[in-house]
């Protein structure tokens, strides 16, 4: 038995050195050479500064900008994370019961706005979302809904090859294009 | 349901079953020591491989030689996990300066997590482990670990191939080979996939940006694709970041996610050809192919519908949950937009069915009989395709039990592809059974004690403490993760569950295939039990879910189904 244990530390330092500092070297190198943006984490720069990731909620409040779904972790990009509340959870119907409340529609809210994300970064929100947002930020930005709605259109990711996934509106992107088109003033 | 989902979830399945006979073929000549269309490019490599380790490439080890050449192997992986974790503040690559937070039952936790192939992870990953830490120690396991698996699975299908011997291949070779073919060479390839859709891997420090409403955000950084392409392949579920897959940095489009889910799946179901390949009957693998493919499918749907019908709560409170081509509807706490329901209740289980436990979604807040098949998964031991090579040879440990009973009710002396099943193996197989049923709800009960610890009240709260110690025993590592298990109580008990998890199956198993190696092959009679047909098949399926059930229905029926009914009546806690 006792010849077996040499082998067996000489195997985990070469697997250390292989697969623990050669593999992951050589995947950066290759990425960075091939996709230095995405390696990077999809950084957006607006002049001349870094604004987020285009893969990242940021927190929005304002009204002129659409607001992406509540965060369990408020959009802290370095500890993400959802509620873990249960369906039974007092909690988890409070908080819903509260941000129902700060909704000006009437009728229903699409799930994905009230709801906590698992990452809680979650850049997305779905169309219907989008559309629930319409009429505040156009009377925030003095622009007529359908104006406002040919942009979010315009937006629309639909699923990836026709099938996979959900459509969605990256909020983040949606919003540089609102300040690039439909400017506040000053 | 949606017409989409349901095409989604098909999708994944023709793929599966697309990929099933190329990936096991390959593995059955990789491993026979044929030679394959990459041997020209990598042999040399595996040579000098064997020069290093020290060992040579044609000695055969007997069962136990084989089981001491693992449990050396993890004991180093451990011991060398557990250092790094401890001196990480020491160590290069630390650019936020971790270091102070990682206690010596949290470093036993997890060095014993990813070495056992579970990766539960009682830590949240960007605000604990230097880039060091991830890749060479966090993501070494994540090779070695399932490497060390499919070796095993390998030995024990030599087990039933094999006749009068007294040998099962050799440890060394067998791990090597995993490793340097198929481990490797399909990471690489896998991490600039997900590279080129938005997954980082860097090693610059964590960017300060100001947000456009003029607040400061701070972006964690990482070498994370590398790692994240062997987390699927290799069944180990342990994200570089706390939200796991749900990250969009580790799981960015639908196109990144369909490609972790076949990760996933791809060697498990792969083996099962293997299987068949290596015991001289391809039926005998596609009997088993079949087995796990209907657990799996009946899994799949239960989650899928409990999820899409949402949460009656809420909808009460004015939140949409019925989907359209606008909107995902259902249960959305907890879920990303980018995947919705479908593809998030077709990767829940599939996590839990293989032993990955990556999740896209938070296992906590889905509905009670959406989170009673991930459990159910577990519990019966991931033989549904299962983790790496973990999943076959649980599969056959049931295959030897359903034999077992088979041979009792008619009263003739069991046999499974020509080998007598007798009481040694029967022994054995029951022996990893009882070993990890006695670890989930031994300490379950133990732990019930620890409220302040969970973050629900009611069922569910019970549920946390159920899924994590069925999580850890069965080496998946999926959590209802609103427990709170960074202590020494639960980082210590949860380490041990994972140990008896792995290697009270795995020698039981090793054992079995040792003394059935020495038997001699019989000749197929009127009287044999065909183990290939549709009668078998039924009767694998009643073994795992009687078993299951008989084991684990009164402490599911304290959890998951007792909340079921009280969320109908709108009860809250």
């Amino acid at each position: 038995m006792l010849n077996q244990l040499m082998p067996g530390l000489r195997l985990a330092a070469l697997l250390t050195v292989l697969t623990g500092l050669i593999y992951p070297g050589v995947v950066t190198a290759l990425c960075r050479a091939f996709f230095p943006g995405a390696a990077n984490g999809s950084l957006i720069t607006r002049d001349g500064a870094i604004i987020g990731s285009a893969l990242l909620a940021q927190n929005f409040t304002r009204p002129e900008y659409f607001h992406p779904r509540p965060s369990a972790g408020n959009y802290d990009a370095s500890a993400s994370g959802g509620s873990n509340l249960g369906p039974t959870s007092q909690k988890l119907v409070d908080r819903i019961a509260a941000q129902r409340g700060q909704q000006a529609t009437a009728g229903l809210i699409p799930a994905d706005l009230l709801t906590t994300s698992a990452s809680g970064l979650d850049p997305h929100i779905s169309p219907a979302s989008a559309q629930t947002q319409l009429a505040r930020v156009a009377s925030a930005r003095g622009a007529t809904p359908e104006a406002i709605a040919a942009l979010v259109a315009t937006f629309v990711e639909p699923r990836a090859l026709g099938l996979l996934g959900e459509p969605r509106v990256n909020v983040l992107r949606l919003n540089l294009a609102l300040d690039d088109r439909f400017p506040l003033r000053k | 349901m949606t017409s989409n989902g349901v095409f989604q979830i098909l999708l994944y399945c023709s793929l599966i079953l697309a990929l099933t006979k190329p990936a096991g073929a390959f593995m059955a000549r990789l491993f026979a020591g044929e030679r394959t269309f990459l041997h020209p490019v990598l042999r040399p490599f595996e040579r000098l491989c064997y020069v290093l380790i020290g060992v040579r490439e044609d000695a055969e080890q007997r069962w136990t030689q084989y089981a001491a050449s693992l449990l050396s192997f993890s004991f180093w992986s451990f011991l060398l996990l557990f250092l790094l974790q401890r001196w990480q503040s020491l160590l290069p690559l630390n650019p936020s300066g971790f270091g102070p937070g990682v206690t010596p039952d949290l470093a036993f936790n997890t060095a014993v997590s990813f070495v056992t192939n579970t990766n539960w992870q009682s830590y949240s990953g960007e605000s604990t482990y230097s880039y060091l830490v991830q890749m060479a120690g966090l993501t070494v396991q994540n090779f070695a670990s399932a490497a060390a698996g499919l070796a095993v699975a390998i030995a024990v299908i030599r087990g039933f191939a094999r006749q009068q011997t007294n040998t099962l291949g050799n440890f060394w070779v067998d791990i090597t080979r995993a490793a340097v073919y198929i481990l490797l060479p399909l990471s690489v390839l896998a991490a600039l996939f997900f590279c080129s859709q938005g997954v980082i891997q860097n090693f610059t420090p964590p960017t300060v940006v100001t947000t456009l409403e003029g607040q400061q955000q701070v972006i964690a950084q990482g070498p994370v694709a590398s790692q994240e392409a062997i987390k699927m392949l290799g069944t180990n579920g342990g994200g570089f970041f706390n939200a796991n897959s749900a990250h969009p940095f580790e799981n960015p489009t639908p196109l990144t996610n369909l490609l972790q889910m076949v990760l996933i799946f791809v060697l498990p179901a792969g083996l099962t050809y293997t299987f068949g390949r290596m015991v001289g009957d391809q039926r005998q693998g596609w009997a088993l192919f079949s087995a796990m493919s209907v657990l799996f499918l009946a899994g799949v749907f239960v989650v899928y519908a409990a999820e899409q019908a949402g949460n009656p709560n809420l909808t009460q409170l004015g939140v949409a949950s019925i989907a359209s081509e606008d909107q995902p509807g259902g249960n959305m706490e907890g879920k990303e937009v980018r995947f919705g329901i479908a593809a998030t209740a077709l990767f829940a289980t599939i996590t839990t069915a293989a032993s990955c436990g990556a999740v896209i979604g938070m296992h906590d807040s889905f509905t009670p009989l959406g989170g009673l098949v991930p459990l159910f998964n577990m519990q019966v031991g991931e033989v549904i395709f299962g983790g790496v090579g973990a999943g076959l040879y649980g599969m056959l440990l049931f295959a030897i039990l359903a034999v077992f009973i088979a041979g009792l009710m008619v009263g003739r002396t069991p046999e499974y592809l020509g080998k007598r099943i007798e009481g040694k193996e029967v022994k054995m197989a029951m022996l990893g059974l009882i070993a990890t049923a006695a670890a989930i709800l031994l300490f379950s009960g133990a732990s019930t004690g620890f409220t302040a610890n969970l973050n629900n009240g009611g069922p569910h709260g019970f549920a946390e403490i159920l899924y994590a110690y069925t999580s850890a025993a069965a080496n998946n590592g999926s959590a209802f993760a609103g427990l709170n298990a960074n202590t020494p109580w639960f980082n210590t008990t949860l380490g041990i569950a994972m140990l008896i998890g792995r290697f009270l199956i795995i020698i039981p198993m090793l054992a079995a295939a040792g003394n059935l190696a020495s038997k001699k092959r019989l000749a197929v009679t009127s009287g044999t039990l065909p183990t290939h047909g549709l009668l078998f098949v039924t009767l694998l399926i009643g073994t795992i879910v009687i078993v299951g059930a008989l084991t684990f229905f009164p402490a599911l029926s304290l959890g998951p189904i007792v909340e079921h009914f009280l969320l109908q009546q709108g009860r809250l806690f």
